[in-house]
């Protein structure tokens, strides 16, 4: 064997890992750079140029305790917006619908599991406690499954082939139908999420460190170990199971999958149902820290740069984007937002998600965008 | 049958070109105009001018503009609805700093305004296609939404925080504020509406029409053909916010008369003009019109018509099940013609063309 055949050297790290390397080597320039301008006194106290650049991160030097605390809730949302978006990463890649519903379908899930509760316990007289509720939980999953079901037949099989904006229109016009569904069917009222009767923890601890006092809410912690086991099972189903090789396979390409016999339909169905699922839990996480109710609504929309920033085609790139998002929105919001009147939540996390895209079009994990003519 | 083209010959290229080629179309466009002019103003009550016609003219601006950008540009955007804020918004600072400046002026030139905005956030698109492109484009919604919350100077430190119409005349007739008639407001809008959508069909069947389409039907290919993407994909920015901007402009002073912008521009108006956009046909003026008119008219004949016929729904639940004929619609017409009501039309044009043959 002449060398020139051998396998070309492996480069020592990923592009990906190339990219985030070199993010990090700006910020840590510019950290530099606002630290001399400081020390130099370019800067002096109470100008924009140091209550912007400099002024925050003295608070976070000097005021430990509340930058844990603010990094840990931003901790908590990413996740939550990591699970939004692995919904769509799932249902994106296996079908190449962008599924505006998902947003829709967390309330929707965490409104029949409710629900089917309080119908339970109310109008049939069944003991309200833990077995009431994972009886809901059944039937929610169940009909995740039917909606899974319903939707291939009715939205995907017809459109098939069709162009993305399409079929990005259908999924808006089944966010519709589901508001107006699920109104109809349990009401408009905010609900209490079943924490307790699931079997969640609830309370909160104080920790007294970094010269102060950090609080964790149970629920959280609970939150973020299940969306690591959730996420850490999705990978072995996709990596282990006969089903999750025919979901990869649909996913680099459904000609070659179906040529191998795979049937595109079913794969539909198993993905939209494991979206489904996703969908449920975020909604149990989410419905438990606030009520549950159609004004969930908005987190779908803050899932979507989270989305972006990872790439659409990403899994790995819904976690990290979510965790980035997450935290980003949490300290802009912390530290810069009162300079600006407070309320940034609502579109910073677009913006941090379009100032990465505007270096790497196709998401931070996302597939490189190759063009031919 | 009445629509033929038998015997209309064209001599030259203009006239193969024009954008009526039958004599039929012009004189059915004309009748429309008429109708529109002339018998709408003084037979319709004054409750269809209010819920329907008004809003069906201040948005089918909006709608046009953003079938420029999304019909024949191809560029997906989900921030129309912030653009018609920024019209709004300008048109109300401009009124109140040059009250004798007359008002349609205003309402004109705020869409210069919200051109300005529109290219700024713009420039993405120059690195960002598609999916990833709508999204982006959120970020102008989300971001102007909360500056017209955000920035008290932009509706005058009204303690209601929310833009109230000033009276203007135009030869002495009220045209906004409470006191305007709302036939008046109504023969307004749709000068309007029939001077910009003028403009907008002169644009695309021109050179820079021609170039948008390019740019849409694949955008590397229309660089190498010598099409500036940059000026391309800009200039639809810019004209696409420019009509979303005079929309909005419409859509306050001459629709609603006063309008809190955290509620009246929220992500649902986006969502509807895009809506409306497909659902009426991408790259189709008319198709715009048969949008607009579809989610106007839909969610009020659907209120008001149930009852009439006997469907006795309650206020309530009736906005539930709108909800859901208005998406189980939208999935049916994608599904049956997933290029939008326009499309159909062309489709019973043709037909009637050749009856009564099939082909």
């Amino acid at each position: 064997m002449s060398l020139a055949q051998a396998a070309p050297a492996k480069p020592l790290l990923s592009p990906a890992m190339m990219g985030l390397l070199k993010v990090l080597g700006a910020f840590g320039a510019i950290a530099l750079a606002i630290v001399l301008l400081v020390q130099s006194g370019a800067m002096p106290k109470g100008s924009v140029g140091h209550k912007v650049l400099a002024a925050p991160f003295i608070d976070m030097w000097e005021l430990p305790d509340l930058f844990a605390q603010t990094i840990w809730e931003g901790l908590v949302a990413g996740v939550l917006y990591a699970l939004i978006a692995l919904g769509f990463v799932l249902i994106f890649k296996a079908s190449g619908v962008f599924n505006f519903a998902q947003g829709i379908m967390v309330v929707f899930s965490a409104l029949t599991l409710v629900g089917s509760y309080e119908i339970m316990t109310q109008r049939l007289g069944l003991p309200p406690g833990t077995v009431v509720a994972i009886l809901a939980l059944i039937i929610a999953i169940a009909t995740m499954f039917v909606l899974a079901w319903l939707v291939e037949r009715i939205v995907l099989r017809p459109l098939v082939n069709q162009n993305e904006i399409i079929m990005l229109m259908a999924t808006v016009g089944l966010t519709y139908f589901l508001i107006g569904f699920g109104e109809y069917i349990f009401g408009g009222n905010p609900k209490v999420m079943i924490t307790a009767q699931l079997g969640l923890p609830t309370g909160s601890t104080q920790f007294n460190i970094l010269g102060g006092r950090v609080n964790i809410q149970h629920l959280d912690v609970a939150a973020a170990v299940i969306a690591s086991l959730m996420i850490a099972g999705l990978a072995f189903f996709f990596q282990y199971t006969r089903i999750g090789r025919a979901l990869r396979a649909v996913a680099d390409s459904h000609k070659a999958a179906l040529s191998v016999g795979i049937s595109l339909n079913q794969i539909w169905v198993i993905v939209w149902f494991t979206a489904g699922v996703v969908a449920l839990v975020t909604g149990i996480m989410w419905g438990a820290r606030s009520d549950v109710s159609f004004a969930l609504e908005i987190i779908a929309l803050k899932a979507l740069p989270v989305l972006i920033l990872g790439g659409f085609t990403s899994v790995p790139g819904a976690i990290v984007g979510g965790l980035i998002i997450g935290i980003g929105e949490k300290m802009g919001e912390g530290y810069w937002g009162p300079l600006l009147g407070g309320g940034i939540e609502t579109w910073l996390a677009y913006v941090i998600a379009l100032g990465f895209l505007l270096f790497r079009p196709q998401g931070l994990f996302g597939e490189k965008i190759i063009e031919r003519i | 049958m009445f629509y033929r083209e038998t015997g209309q010959f064209k001599t030259n290229y203009a006239a193969d070109m024009a954008i009526f080629p039958i004599r039929q179309d012009r004189i059915g466009i004309a009748i429309i105009l008429a109708i529109a002019f002339l018998v709408v103003p003084f037979v319709t009550s004054e409750f269809t001018l209010k819920t329907i016609m008004l809003p069906f003219l201040a948005l089918s601006v909006a709608v046009i503009g953003l079938n420029i950008l999304t019909g024949y540009t191809g560029l997906i955007s989900l921030g129309s609805a912030g653009f018609m804020g920024v019209g709004a918004y300008a048109c109300y600072k401009l009124t109140t700093y040059f009250p004798d400046v007359n008002i349609l002026i205003w309402i004109f030139v705020s869409g210069f305004f919200s051109a300005a905005v529109g290219v700024f956030f713009g420039l993405p698109s120059l690195r960002i296609k598609g999916l990833y492109l709508a999204v982006a484009t959120l970020a102008a919604q989300f971001f102007l939404q909360w500056a017209f919350v955000r920035i008290p100077w932009l509706f005058n430190y009204n303690p209601s925080g929310a833009i109230e119409v000033p009276l203007r005349t135009l030869f002495g007739v009220p045209i906004t504020g409470p006191t305007a008639e709302l036939e008046v407001k109504y023969l307004i809008c749709l000068c309007f509406v029939v001077v910009m959508t003028w403009l907008a069909s002169n644009l695309v069947h021109g050179r820079i029409g021609r170039s948008w389409m390019a740019v849409r039907d694949m955008d590397i290919a229309a660089e190498l053909m010598g099409i500036k993407l940059l000026n391309a994909k800009l200039m639809a920015f810019a004209v696409s916010s420019f009509y979303c901007g005079v929309s909005g402009a419409m859509f306050v002073f001459l629709y609603l008369g006063g309008a809190e912008a955290g509620t009246e521009f929220a992500i649902r108006l986006s969502f509807l003009i895009l809506f409306a956009v497909i659902i009426g046909g991408t790259g189709s003026m008319i198709g715009s019109f048969f949008g607009t008119a579809f989610i106007v008219a839909l969610p009020t004949i659907l209120k008001f018509g149930a009852p009439a016929i006997g469907i006795a729904i309650t206020g309530a639940t009736a906005e539930k099940i709108v909800l859901m004929i208005i998406g189980a619609l939208t999935i049916y017409l994608l599904i049956v013609e997933p290029h939008g009501l326009a499309r159909l039309w062309q489709i019973a044009k043709q037909k009637l063309r050749v009856w009564p043959f099939p082909y």
